[in-house]
């Protein structure tokens, strides 16, 4: 996993509740055995006018000019709930979004992107309500800090705005020096293999 | 020294921690993975990729379910794209030493419905599946969430995973329900009544004379759809209708092992002064038989009621779901739900489909048979089982018969439309009464419709061609 420090990027706002990793990444494109190929798919029905994906919507966020090269994605409460594809994450990645903002986030969608290395940071309501006011007029640039648990912004007064975010110690240590979780693990196999020794015969 | 009374997710936690650090996300053991297509190749290849073995091949169970066709069990009917991901769990399983419920085989099912009844499900455990309907096995006791491909790889190699402690809910749902309201409808009440997130970062523990006395595919249909208010896992304590459900199934410990696994169950429920970080009391009598109208499990109504109109939110992020879920949904805020009329009924998915699902449809499909009614000429009907045995076990009862009489599809088990990885989707403008768990934007095919309703309200919207109140 590539390590996460700081980011800095144009924030691309979906005014939108509730997305879930349907809407992500729909059905019809899981059915790869890779991990690449997604991002071109990503928010199909909402992106494309056509079930192949050929004609772009002019109406959605994505598709407009001013959002292009968009790395930061600002979100609505509850966002990535439903199926827990991991696909949804890794189309977001592949699409080019370092980083997802919301008040909320569905525990299963959070803990596949910390796993891998997008940055999901939930922000308070009011916060997240002065991001989508400026983001459609403005070409809003967030800077992302990850070691300082800080969002940053210049805003229409030429004064420096911050939020400040949290993950847990683990996640946050994990991005910062993109670890392989699996082989952390397998680094602790004394402590497995006594748990193992002391579980009840039944289990 | 004092001691500190215990919710049941407490208890399967210390039960399970492998190591708790101060700066390290806690690691648990985990004692069942199901996988299927899925969502498991990328996990294989990145195995192959460090060239680490799975560490407990026996402690995973692997079975075909989201891709495959319900009409055919050839490997190949439901398209390049799916049998690419079979074969691939073909060969991973082969490499790795997992055993698997292939194409036709009499073990194959949904896998939240082969679990159980396999008796591979069992109180006091952790189960993960990279599906997010996992949450079904805590109807057991179990302690089971859906978990990312990322996580699957990771209990491939270390039969563990880190998570962090999850919040505690109680949902007591008090008295007895009404006569012909079943476990969908007590699911679907309790999300109306939370919101589509209003669990999230929860375990919620279910419980309340009406949540005890159902039966264990019951509280799987309720523990099936945690996930749908945002809930980490859903729990209901076992007891004797658990012990008497897993006894004699065939993957469940038999004989004084049984004993001594009974003993240690019987010790996991909440005790009795443990403190819930959240708790929700619902009367049962109040439930009555529901039918989403929007497009998230929460935009949830009773059937003798009417399709909301944005004004009836207060909260302005609300407002704007309904408004965007009526466009969505082609419906007029006003309309009664009795005079929705429907194009597609599909009783199925891992919420729906065992046996006791198909009796109850097939019971109401049989009292409309009895006045000579059968499916609406405009409707197009299909029934999924679960699993291959469940299949088996209605076909011995004769419900197939009764529902193919009735003008139903009878077809072979798998996940099917519930999100239309195969070729069961729906199309756009499709209208369709289903008793899976998802009614999201598209879920079932590109601009189609979904009501999530119980298998009665399915199978009475099948022949009527509409939502009808059975109950009165």
């Amino acid at each position: 996993m590539e390590k996460f420090t700081t980011h800095s990027g144009l924030v691309a706002p979906l005014d939108i509740a509730n997305v879930d990793t349907d809407q992500i990444i729909p059905k019809q494109f899981l059915q790869k055995t890779e991990r690449i190929g997604f991002g071109k798919h990503l928010f199909h029905d909402s992106r494309y006018l056509d079930h192949s994906g050929n004609e772009p919507n002019p109406d959605f966020i994505l598709n407009k000019a001013a959002y292009q090269g968009a790395s930061i994605l600002l979100a609505r409460e509850n966002f990535g709930c439903g199926s827990s594809r991991e696909h949804a994450p890794w189309a977001l990645e592949e699409y080019g979004f370092k980083v997802i903002i919301a008040p909320s986030f569905a525990d299963i969608f959070y803990g596949n992107c910390i796993n891998i290395g997008l940055l999901p940071i939930k922000l308070r309501e009011a916060e997240i309500e002065q991001l989508f006011q400026l983001a459609p007029d403005a070409q809003l640039n967030l800077e992302v800090d990850l070691p300082n648990s800080k969002v940053s912004f210049t805003n229409d007064a030429g004064k420096q705005v911050e939020f400040n975010f949290s993950l847990s110690k683990f996640q946050q240590y994990s991005l910062e020096n993109g670890i392989d979780s699996v082989g952390w693990t397998l680094g602790k196999l004394d402590k497995i293999k006594a748990f193992e020794a002391k579980m009840p015969v039944w289990q | 020294m004092t001691t500190t009374a215990k919710t049941m997710y407490e208890k399967l936690w210390q039960n399970h921690l492998v190591e708790d650090l101060a700066d390290e996300t806690p690691l648990l053991f985990v004692d069942r993975h199901l996988i299927h297509e899925v969502t498991s190749p990328q996990a294989f290849a990145n195995l192959r990729f460090h060239n680490r073995p799975v560490r407990h091949p026996e402690r995973t169970i692997a079975t075909m379910d989201h891709n495959i066709s319900t009409r055919s069990i050839k490997i190949d009917a439901a398209g390049e794209g799916a049998a690419n991901q079979l074969r691939a769990l073909e060969k991973n399983c082969k490499d790795f030493g997992i055993e698997l419920f292939g194409m036709g085989h009499k073990n194959q099912g949904i896998a939240h419905v082969m679990g159980p009844e396999l008796g591979l499900t069992l109180p006091g455990t952790i189960i993960v599946c990279g599906d997010s309907h996992t949450a079904t096995h805590g109807a057991f006791g179990s302690l089971a969430f859906g978990i990312g491909t990322s996580e699957v790889e990771h209990v491939f190699a270390t039969q563990t995973l880190r998570q962090n402690k999850a919040k505690t809910m109680k949902i007591e749902v008090k008295g007895q329900v009404g006569k012909g309201i079943s476990a969908k409808d007590i699911i679907l009440a309790i999300i109306g009544k939370t919101g589509s997130a209003g669990a999230t970062g929860y375990v919620v523990e279910y419980c309340g004379e009406a949540i005890e006395a159902l039966s264990m595919e019951e509280r799987m249909t309720v523990c099936n759809m945690s996930i749908e208010f945002g809930a980490k896992a859903g729990l209901v304590a076992p007891d004797q209708t658990t012990f008497d459900y897993v006894q004699g199934k065939e993957y469940a410990p038999k004989g004084d092992v049984f004993e001594q696994a009974v003993n240690d169950w019987q010790q996991l429920k909440s005790d009795e002064n443990a403190v819930f970080d959240a708790v929700l009391t619902l009367e049962a009598k109040d439930i009555k038989a529901q039918v989403t109208w929007g497009t998230t499990p929460g935009q949830v109504t009773s059937i003798d009621s009417k399709v909301p109109s944005p004004s009836d939110f207060s909260d302005p992020v609300e407002q704007e779901s309904c408004k965007q879920a009526l466009e969505y949904m082609d419906l007029t805020a006003g309309t009664k739900i009795t005079d929705i009329s429907v194009n597609k009924v599909f009783i199925g998915s891992c919420t729906n489909s065992r046996i006791e699902d198909l009796r109850a449809a097939a019971n109401v499909v049989q009292s409309y048979t009895d006045k000579g009614q059968s499916v609406q000429s405009s409707v197009d009907a299909i029934i999924v089982p679960g699993s291959y045995r469940v299949k088996a076990q209605a076909e011995s009862e004769g419900l197939d018969k009764i529902f193919s009489d009735a003008g139903f599809e009878w077809r072979l088990p798998g996940c099917s439309m519930c999100l239309g990885m195969n070729d069961d989707v729906l199309t756009a403008g499709d209208r369709c009464a289903s008793t899976s768990n998802r009614n999201f934007e598209g879920r079932q095919g590109r601009g189609s419709r979904t009501h999530l309703v119980s298998p009665e309200m399915a199978a009475a919207a099948a022949i009527t061609g509409h939502f009808v109140d059975l109950n009165t």
